[in-house]
């Protein structure tokens, strides 16, 4: 255990996971009027409570909002509300009009670059879009119950089908497909990452082992891993009627092959700057290993191993979609893909819309592993 | 006439014993079928659409592929049950250039269908060697010769002249080498050394996925390209490249595109094979029905983003009976795309012997091989008999005109010389074809060390 010294140098790249987390924490926090505090106990028991939920999963901007509509004194809150609020929505409307100017004076071959109202057409299409698949799914499922229903009166004995629908997956399939692969990928990654993490962090041997290899693979790019990971996948992942689909399984491996490194990385330090009191008490009281590793080692690591797999997370979701554009996984990276193969007038605003849709995904995503984080690390590294 | 009928309704009649001997659904329900986007996919698309598919209790999904080689792979290994392939596909996978594989057809799905457009900056030194009509318009078909100029700007530029096809074993590749030898330039030679096929070539060729042509060419990387519609056309509305010739006028109804499958899968599911190809018949009859008054249709079902997803309009432009040459140069082509008319979907083992050929002449297949090599290979790859067990099923459920079907043939079309050089195809005798083409591997040659040898 106390190889701590050593590891650290190596792996001084990685940001303090308190670094990350830090968002949460420090704006000042005036209570309500003394005398409407008195007044309504209960109310303000319950905005207390919204105002630390919003600061637990991400939200903290509107706190300032929530503390205001409860009469608190705006003065002290508006400045906050223009940090928090006004100025990033000022610099996205900015943002709107400098990308519509640009945009309206660039040529492609594939006609105008899209602005933001001809991308938000387009984001209406693919919702219409969306529903009239699920009619068309519907009705599918109404033919096929009725062709069953014939061939059963024919022949009561025949064999009825049930077939999933066979058109093209819509908007929110794809996405929803995206989202599967990417948590498969990741939860692949982090069943791996973190027992080796753990090894790495608690023996010098293990870290020497494995270093050099983890500083060799993990600025790989999904592209590189992906032809390999087809050829193996294909040859290893044969049965008549598969589970998964190979693009799928092609796709979650090289999610979890990217984004493995950082959370081996974040154990690794969190397991070896454990407090050398704690190891000498757990040693004083003779501990068991096992009880080490469960009472002291991974509550006080938590921290750096929820920050390695939001980090791992996001590289996830990164690589993701040039890894479904490679291995047709029927997700938004297939989407992008296609779009740019069908070249019409349409298309740019449709990629346009996928990269908002990554986006924003991506953002909600680490603000998801924000929350869990928050909700597994205890005490003041919070 | 009245023979033929005789004939038809005989067989008619054998069909009818046949399907009832044989009459059970498919063994395979469901299946993924894969295809590129490019227009002659629309069998394909118009089954599923119209319910073609379902009609023979097939569940079907449709799959946009990254690329031909993509297709086959997938095809190989299962992932795809089936796909749309380029008739050299097959063909080269069971000869063994790049991927060897056992794979088969029982369908053609077009004939025609594709172009060679070349940049703008290629087309302005070109045009003054292109002969023109009393309205100063291009006369059409432009031989390769008038290349030549633009050819020889390039080389004393000391730039070299590139083009790119879809796959080495594609259509467009031997289209291109064949318009371009046609006119007395090297498109170069394939070699156990050399699997790029640039050896002792006028003309760098190599390969671009279809929908990529039109931005590779815009880029400068390549300076002409020959490839399937929408992808020409495209050229135009982009203002990127101009087209300049059809296949059509390189050789008139030339076999495209093929409904491929594994052999393994043809013989495990015979009857799911059969459905399959009755499903595409019915969708290619639909396709050419009422002389062409479906295609508007058919351009507007492939303009969607699931299928080909260029605009409509660029889709409309070649399905519709027109092509356009240079912006403005529209002409009437009511046989661009054919995909049921002068037997298209009949697998003729002569079609197949024709590519072949040209994979020889071009030293795909390194040695010479005898007459009766190529009709065992054709044979081993076309299976008629699929597409006429399922064209007599379709006569027997009266889905159909037996008069549309060809039932005399031996799977040999007869003698052509509608190629734009005018050399006669035989397929009975694809040696003695080889033989007349002035550009090409013949006999025995070989090439080695960047050099034909022997004879």
């Amino acid at each position: 255990m106390s190889s701590a010294s050593n590891v650290k140098p190596a792996l001084a790249a990685v940001p303090a996971p308190i670094a990350l987390s830090g968002e949460t924490a420090s704006a000042a926090q005036p209570g309500p009027p003394a005398d409407k505090q008195r007044r309504f106990p209960r109310v303000n028991a319950g905005v207390d409570a919204v105002i630390r939920a919003l600061a637990f999963v991400g939200l903290g901007f509107l706190k300032p909002v929530v503390a205001m509509a409860r009469g608190e004194d705006p003065r002290i809150h508006l400045r906050q509300v223009w940090l928090d609020l006004g100025a990033p929505v000022l610099a996205i409307a900015a943002f709107l009009f400098v990308w519509s100017q640009v945009s309206s004076g660039i040529q492609t071959s594939l006609g105008q670059i899209p602005g933001p109202v001809a991308v938000w057409t387009q984001a209406k299409a693919l919702w219409a879009d969306h529903t009239v698949q699920r009619e068309k799914e519907a009705a599918f499922y109404e033919r096929q119950e009725k062709r069953n229903a014939e061939k059963l009166a024919e022949d009561p004995t025949a064999e009825t089908s049930e077939f999933k629908y066979t058109g093209k997956p819509s908007y929110v399939d794809q996405i929803l497909t995206s989202l599967k692969t990417v948590f498969a990928g990741f939860l692949l990654a982090t069943l791996i990452a973190v027992p080796l993490g753990i090894l790495c962090g608690a023996s010098k041997t293990f870290n020497a082992m494995f270093n050099p290899l983890i500083q060799v693979f993990k600025p790989v790019s999904p592209l590189a891993w992906l032809p390999i990971v087809t050829m193996v996948v294909s040859a290893l992942y044969v049965s008549a009627d598969p589970v998964f689909e190979k693009s799928f399984v092609n796709s979650a491996i090289t999610v979890m092959l990217c984004s493995l490194w950082t959370t081996v990385i974040n154990t690794a330090v969190g397991v070896a700057s454990i407090d050398k009191d704690l190891l000498n008490v757990a040693k004083v009281l003779q501990l068991k290993k096992s009880t080490q590793l469960t009472k002291l080692v991974l509550p006080s690591a938590l921290p750096y191993i929820f920050t390695g797999m939001r980090l791992s997370l996001g590289v996830g979701w990164m690589v993701l979609i040039a890894a479904e554009m490679l291995a047709q996984n029927p997700g938004l990276g297939k989407f992008v893909w296609d779009e740019f193969q069908n070249g019409s007038s349409e298309s740019l605003s449709k990629i346009m819309v996928a990269v908002f849709t990554i986006g924003i995904i991506g953002f909600l995503l680490d603000r998801v592993m924000l929350t869990l984080q928050n909700a597994f690390t205890y005490g003041n590294t919070r | 006439m009245r023979q033929r009928i005789c004939v038809s309704v005989i067989c008619g009649l054998l069909a009818c014993t046949t399907s009832f001997a044989a009459g059970k659904g498919p063994e395979k329900e469901q299946l993924k079928l894969g295809f590129i986007k490019l227009t002659d996919m629309a069998p394909l698309a118009i089954a599923y659409e119209k319910g073609f598919f379902e009609d023979e209790g097939l569940y079907v999904t449709l799959e946009p592929q990254a690329n031909w080689k993509v297709i086959l792979d997938r095809v190989i290994t299962g992932e795809l049950d089936g796909a749309h392939m380029l008739a050299g596909q097959p063909l080269g996978a069971s000869v063994g250039i790049g991927t060897r594989a056992d794979v088969v057809t029982g369908f053609s799905m077009d004939l025609n269908g594709n172009a060679i457009t070349v940049s703008n900056e290629v087309w302005a030194l070109m045009k003054p060697a292109v002969a023109t009509d009393e309205k100063g318009m291009p006369k059409h078909p432009i031989p390769s010769a008038a290349l030549k100029p633009a050819l020889e700007k390039f080389k004393s530029s000391g730039k070299s002249f590139k083009m790119a096809m879809v796959f080495p074993v594609s259509t467009h590749n031997y289209e291109l080498r064949y318009w371009l030898a046609a006119g007395g330039i090297s498109p170069g030679f394939y070699s156990p050394a050399d699997v790029t096929g640039q050896t002792r070539a006028d003309i760098l060729i190599s390969v671009t996925p279809p929908p990529q042509m039109p931005a590779t060419l815009e880029a400068g990387t390549i300076h002409g390209y020959s490839v399937g519609e929408p992808w020409n056309q495209q050229a135009i509305f982009k203002g990127v490249g101009v087209p300049v010739i059809t296949d059509y006028e390189i050789w008139k109804n030339n076999p495209e595109k093929v409904f491929g499958v594994t052999k393994a899968f043809a013989d495990k599911y015979p009857r799911t094979h059969i459905a399959l190809v009755k499903a595409l018949t019915r969708a290619a009859i639909w396709l050419d029905d009422k002389n062409g008054a479906n295609r508007k249709e058919a351009a507007q079902i492939l303009s969607r983003p699931e299928y080909v997803g260029a605009d409509y309009r660029v889709i409309a432009n070649s399905m519709t009976g027109t092509f356009e040459y240079g912006r403005g140069d529209k002409r009437a082509l009511p046989d661009f795309n054919v995909f049921f008319r002068y037997h298209a979907n009949y697998p003729y083992y002569s079609d197949a012997i024709w590519y072949l050929t040209q994979m020889r002449r071009w030293g795909q297949i390194p040695e010479g091989k005898p007459d009766s090599w190529f009709l065992e290979t054709a044979k081993k790859v076309y299976l008629p008999e699929v597409f006429m067990a399922a064209a007599k099923e379709l006569i027997a459920e009266k889905k159909v005109n037996a008069a549309d079907f060809d039932f005399t043939t031996d799977g040999f079309r007869p003698p052509t010389k509608e190629f734009i050089d005018g050399i006669e195809y035989d397929g009975r005798k694809p040696n003695a074809y080889i033989e007349k083409l002035a550009i090409g591997l013949k006999g025995q040659q070989k090439i080695e060390g960047g050099d034909v040898v022997g004879k």
